[in-house]
């Protein structure tokens, strides 16, 4: 999150976002918000997911930025969408299958040494810096 | 506004698809999966079963098809009627690629990194065949090991939400950790057919599945 950068040399920064921060943002502006983060070595936590298009084009996006002089990837972890949401064909027909997922979280795969989650808990354990 | 242009872009989504089931184009049928689940090697159990060649060279090595590879028009007969696909065999998706896991593999680390920068541009591609150039996916998995996976949720839900049909493989059956139940307690919803696509076990029924569901 480039606008309260704190100065940090050793600790790990969780950036907390809400669903009402990201809700007018555009897919690749999620994407971006979240990749910066990352490369900074932050945790990223949103409290909203993102849509099933939204993670292909992370996965994507995330693939033209490895390097092998320091960034390696993603790690991310979400809770499932919900499957008592409406999808028949008229929900299909007017674009609404789109459900981001829940809570997710995201970090370099380089400082999170697992990421593991269950069905209520999701997990990190990040590698000190 | 939105509104009418999500409709009118639905309603041409909907009719495209009615219309494309009348093509007499081959569908384009994406192999997918993690990386080494056997993908290859499903690809080439395929096409030489049905064509006499090749898709690609199979290796134990993570990533060894960096590429999506296409097999063109292979024609797979079921009970006296022909189905025709072309099979893309797409790079293992994963969401982090290190070069110095290549190290461990005897590669110098020119090599490895070569091979890293071409995995993650593999997997892009993938990607992006998946978003736009597939009609229908065979998801393959491993199933000595865990299918909870972020990358197996994802892509599944990422599937789902295009409205491709889809396949999913349970592969090397031949190997003595296998567990097929694990694959579909994971992912209940879609039928699951177990294989061992490099020992051949079981290809009747998957060749009766794609013809089904691809046909």
């Amino acid at each position: 999150m480039a606008e309260q950068e704190p100065e940090t040399d050793d600790g790990v920064q969780l950036d907390l976002i809400s669903a009402e921060r990201m809700e007018n943002k555009t897919s690749m502006e999620k994407i971006r918000m979240i990749l910066d983060s990352v490369h900074d070595g932050d945790i990223v936590v949103l409290e909203q997911g993102l849509t099933p298009d939204e993670e292909s084009k992370l996965i994507e996006v995330t693939m033209t930025e490895i390097n092998p002089d320091g960034f390696t990837g993603i790690e991310i972890e979400s809770f499932p969408r919900s499957e008592t949401k409406e999808s028949g064909f008229l929900g299909r027909l007017m674009g609404k299958d789109e459900d981001p997922a829940k809570l997710t979280v995201i970090g370099p795969a380089n400082q999170i040494q697992s990421l593991h989650k269950d069905e209520t808990l999701i997990s990190a354990l990040l590698k000190r810096k | 506004m939105g509104l009418f242009a999500d409709l009118r872009d639905s309603i041409s989504a909907v009719t495209a698809k009615l219309f494309a089931g009348e093509s007499e184009d081959p569908k384009r049928i994406g192999i997918y999966g993690p990386p080494n689940a056997g993908k290859t090697t499903l690809a080439n159990r395929i096409a030489r079963d049905w064509t006499g060649d090749a898709v690609g060279p199979e290796s134990h090595i993570p990533h060894e098809t960096r590429r999506a590879r296409r097999k063109e028009n292979v024609e797979i007969e079921r009970d006296g009627h022909t189905v025709s696909i072309d099979i893309v065999d797409t790079p293992g998706v994963t969401t982090k690629v290190d070069y110095e896991e290549f190290l461990d593999h005897d590669m110098e680390k020119d090599e490895a990194v070569r091979r890293s920068r071409e995995a993650t541009e593999g997997v892009a591609e993938a990607m992006h065949w998946l978003r736009e150039d597939v009609d229908g996916v065979i998801y393959v998995l491993d199933s000595t090991t865990d299918p909870f996976t972020q990358v197996n949720t994802m892509l599944i839900g990422i599937i789902e939400s295009r409205d491709l049909p889809v396949l999913i493989l349970a592969n090397k059956t031949d190997l003595e950790d296998s567990k097929v139940q694990r694959i579909r307690n994971a992912f209940p919803q879609h039928e699951t057919i177990e294989l061992s696509a490099l020992e051949g076990e079981n290809m009747d029924e998957v060749y009766d599945r794609i013809a089904e569901k691809f046909g």
